[in-house]
């Protein structure tokens, strides 16, 4: 089976500031079947080459949201290009079906961990609950959603725990690339951190 | 051969064109290159210059009193103030204990009265400043531990020139051979000794004066005449004479134009007058290295080579263990402890002069005088060999090269990475913009009020016309990452465009243009980032306009940004459709302009029809 290629989408305003981003970031970059594109660098004012941003997802068949977890949600650029890029006619409603199939992902560096997002836990909710608009979203495109990965903690990890992630996400995306495995089995789990991938 | 001036000359320049970029491509550096030339054209093998080499050496030494400005240049008082410490320290020690060691080696070696034993240890605990800081600039190892403590002690051994001068005479026994024979008339020695240090302080102080009240206004004046040659003069008759001032009150011409150097160090005119003053220095001291080589003395040599080497030998070995001793008791580096040691292991030119000196007073006689120049002179040309072995075989092993730490250095002034050329209000702008975020840049204008009213404001602008290779130089652009052309002229942009992209190709070219067409000129020099200067401005205006005329302001600066982007597309588009005939350059505008309406329809139909689902309108 032929490889499915992957594409990151990174958003992140302060980059140069998270230690955990950039410890992930350096290792996803050096990936040689994964494009690697930083949104912020590219669109420092907002000003989203629609177009491109479409190319782009095209010619890919893995797509991953990657982003910090901002008041429950992601960064502003990339709820600016869920509206710009996901466009009417193209994407979904009548003949937009460009992104038919493609299987979409957030990839997320959070503060706080499991026990906190849980009900009854500081947060109350679970991050599959705050994650539900991006879920409906791909969904609305005709794109699969699976399960997102978390990288809870994130500001208090050291740097050999930032690479064991790094490891473990990398080599989920390459398994996820290579087609061995079952989506259907995949999407019974809440969170890719859970499933063991070989 | 005799050949006169010109044909010195010619002897001298041709032999340097002919070794040194051979030693320089086998890796050996320029100042044995040099040395080896002057043995060349010696007397001793092709016989070229007989011994007025020994004048020439002498008139050559003032490369070395240019040298001691340019480092005066570019230090400024204020980093001179914080390598106090190091100057004082490593110098002093330094002196005092070579001097007290070669002093007993001399005694114990040679039968020699105390006193001139002593006058040869204070000549022979020198090291050459012009062989050290010409072979560290060569390698661009000034900034190392090594390379800064070295620096620091030839500063401290240049000062004591002067009391070292003093002391002589207290140690002769003898009556002077007359010393206005040499030329050496100066107007201390007529008078009494406290009437003498108020006129050796008073000839100090009248440079720190004339640096700033005088001298600067003088160069301020000269800049508005615009002519480049006039710089030249004026540096040089700067140079001369307060090296001239300097012979006439009995201090060394040397530290007298270092501190002029210093106090010039501040004004804009800093770049300037290094670059004007470097062509003279390099061929200069050029010249006195050749001229040391041509000395070299082979029949004694042959004659007493056993005591003469066995000597050498155990002088640097030495004046190498006292400086390695300064450099662990100051804690540098293993590497740098060595490398310092070798670095300065040898005497310097200040040596020759206080030989004279001694021989006036006849603390020594003719042979052993010139056993011990010829000792000097060895010891200069063994020092580059043994440093080249050093590097080669040694420092790679000890594995940290000399590269510079992050250990703070901050005393050398250090060139900035962006370099500007134009502050006017464009690159006045720019670069308040850059400081307010923390990047300094290196200034060059070639207005000098401007660059005068701007150093009030607290800007660091140099004086100079930018599109000058040398001053690029001096300006540090070789360390820099990027370079900022702010200036309007096209002419002048290409110049630079085409300058800093031949000598300087890891540099990033930043420039301005004032239109369309200057741009297209740039593109095919490829120039990577243009800012055409009424672009932003004009598009900017025309968003407020439709915020007038009713439109939401956030529409209508996503249709300025969209404008914007399309706009540099066709720009470079255009650019490579341009260089045909001018009929096809005529079309290829129509076919834009067509195009561009094209656009501007589509971006109408992206406003109003339903496809733009952006933002729901709907809701």
């Amino acid at each position: 089976m032929q490889q499915s290629k992957v594409l990151i989408l990174f958003f992140h305003p302060r980059f140069e500031n998270s230690k955990a981003n950039k410890v992930l970031a350096e290792t996803l970059l050096t990936e040689p079947d994964f494009t690697f594109s930083d949104l912020y660098e590219l669109y420092p004012d907002f000003n989203i080459d629609v177009k491109a941003e479409q190319a782009k997802l095209e010619s890919h068949d893995i797509i991953v949201w990657m982003h910090p977890f901002y008041w429950y949600s992601c960064p502003p650029l990339m709820k600016q290009w869920i509206d710009l890029v996901l466009a009417f006619r193209w994407a979904y409603g009548p003949g937009g079906e460009a992104l038919k199939g493609k299987k979409i992902l957030n990839l997320i560096t959070s503060g706080g961990g499991f026990d906190a997002y849980q009900h009854g836990g500081r947060n109350r909710f679970t991050y599959r609950e705050y994650l539900i608009p991006f879920e409906q979203t791909a969904t609305l495109c005709h794109m699969h959603y699976l399960p997102p990965f978390i990288v809870p903690g994130a500001p208090r990890l050291e740097q050999g725990e930032l690479l064991n992630y790094a490891d473990q996400i990398t080599n989920m995306l390459r398994t996820l690339s290579a087609g061995r495995i079952d989506i259907d089995e995949l999407q019974q789990h809440d969170y890719l951190n859970s499933y063991t991938f070989q | 051969m005799e050949g006169g001036i010109l044909g010195n000359a010619l002897v001298f320049l041709g032999i340097s064109l002919l070794t040194v970029p051979i030693s320089k491509r086998l890796g050996i550096g320029s100042v044995l290159g040099y040395l080896i030339g002057g043995v060349l054209i010696g007397p001793f093998l092709l016989g070229f210059i007989g011994h007025e080499g020994e004048d020439i050496m002498h008139a050559a030494e003032f490369g070395v009193v240019m040298m001691l400005f340019v480092i005066g240049l570019e230090l400024n008082p204020s980093s001179f103030w914080k390598m106090r410490k190091s100057i004082v320290g490593m110098g002093l020690s330094q002196m005092l204990a070579s001097t007290a060691l070669l002093f007993g080696l001399l005694l114990f070696a040679f039968p020699l009265h105390w006193t001139a034993a002593l006058a040869l240890a204070l000549s022979l605990a020198m090291s050459s400043t012009a062989i050290v800081l010409q072979i560290l600039k060569e390698k661009n190892l000034g900034k190392t531990e090594a390379g800064v403590s070295s620096f620091s002690i030839l500063l401290f051994q240049d000062i004591a020139v002067i009391p070292i001068l003093a002391i002589v005479p207290l140690l002769a026994t003898a009556p002077v051979i007359s010393n206005a024979a040499n030329g050496h008339t100066n107007w201390v020695e007529q008078l009494d000794a406290p009437f003498s240090t108020l006129v050796i302080l008073a000839a100090v102080g009248g440079i720190l004066v004339a640096g700033k009240f005088l001298i600067t206004p003088m160069l301020r004046w000269l800049a508005k005449a615009y002519m480049r040659e006039l710089f030249t003069a004026a540096t040089l008759f700067i140079v001369i004479g307060v090296a001239w001032l300097m012979e006439k009150v009995g201090i060394s011409a040397a530290l007298g134009t270092f501190i002029a150097g210093l106090m010039l160090a501040n004004s804009e005119f800093r770049h300037e007058l290094e670059t004007d003053i470097e062509p003279f220095k390099g061929v200069l001291l050029g010249l006195f290295f050749t001229a040391v080589g041509s000395t070299i003395n082979f029949e004694l040599i042959a004659a007493s080579a056993l005591p003469l080497f066995s000597f050498v030998f155990g002088l640097m070995i030495i004046k190498g263990i006292v400086l390695y001793a300064i450099a662990r008791i100051f804690k540098l580096r293993l590497d740098q402890q060595l490398f310092l040691a070798l670095l300065l292991s040898q005497v310097g030119e200040f040596a020759f002069v206080l030989l004279t000196t001694i021989g006036q007073y006849r603390l020594l006689d003719k042979g052993q005088i010139d056993f011990f120049m010829a000792a000097v002179t060895l010891s200069m040309v063994v020092s580059p060999v043994l440093l080249f072995l050093f590097e080669r075989f040694v420092s790679s092993r000890l594995n940290n090269r000399a590269v510079s730490e992050p250990k703070a250095f901050d005393h050398i002034d250090e060139h900035h990475t962006v370099v500007m050329a134009g502050f006017g209000h464009f690159g006045n702008t720019l670069g308040r913009f850059l400081r307010a975020n923390g990047v300094s840049a290196t200034i060059l204008d070639n207005d000098s009020d401007r660059v005068a009213f701007l150093r009030k404001m607290g800007f660091k602008v140099f004086y100079g016309d930018a599109t000058r290779l040398d001053l690029l130089h001096t300006a540090g652009l070789k360390e820099a990452q990027v370079f900022i052309s702010t200036l309007d002229d096209p002419e002048k942009n290409r110049e630079l465009a085409e300058t800093v992209r031949t000598h300087f190709p890891h540099v990033r070219i930043f420039m301005r243009s004032r239109n369309r067409s200057d741009a297209y000129e740039l593109i095919d020099l490829e120039v990577p980032h243009i800012y055409r200067e009424s672009l932003h401005t004009s598009v900017q205006m025309g968003v407020d306009v439709l915020e007038k005329l009713g439109f939401r302001k956030h529409t209508a600066t996503r249709k300025a940004a969209e404008f914007i982007r399309y706009d540099e597309a066709a720009l470079s588009k255009l650019a490579s459709k341009r260089s045909g005939s001018s009929s096809s350059y005529i079309d290829s505008v129509r076919e834009e302009i067509a195009m561009q309406e094209r656009l501007l329809q589509e971006d109408d139909l992206f406003l109003s029809d339903s496809n733009d689902h952006a933002w729901d309108r709907t809701l």
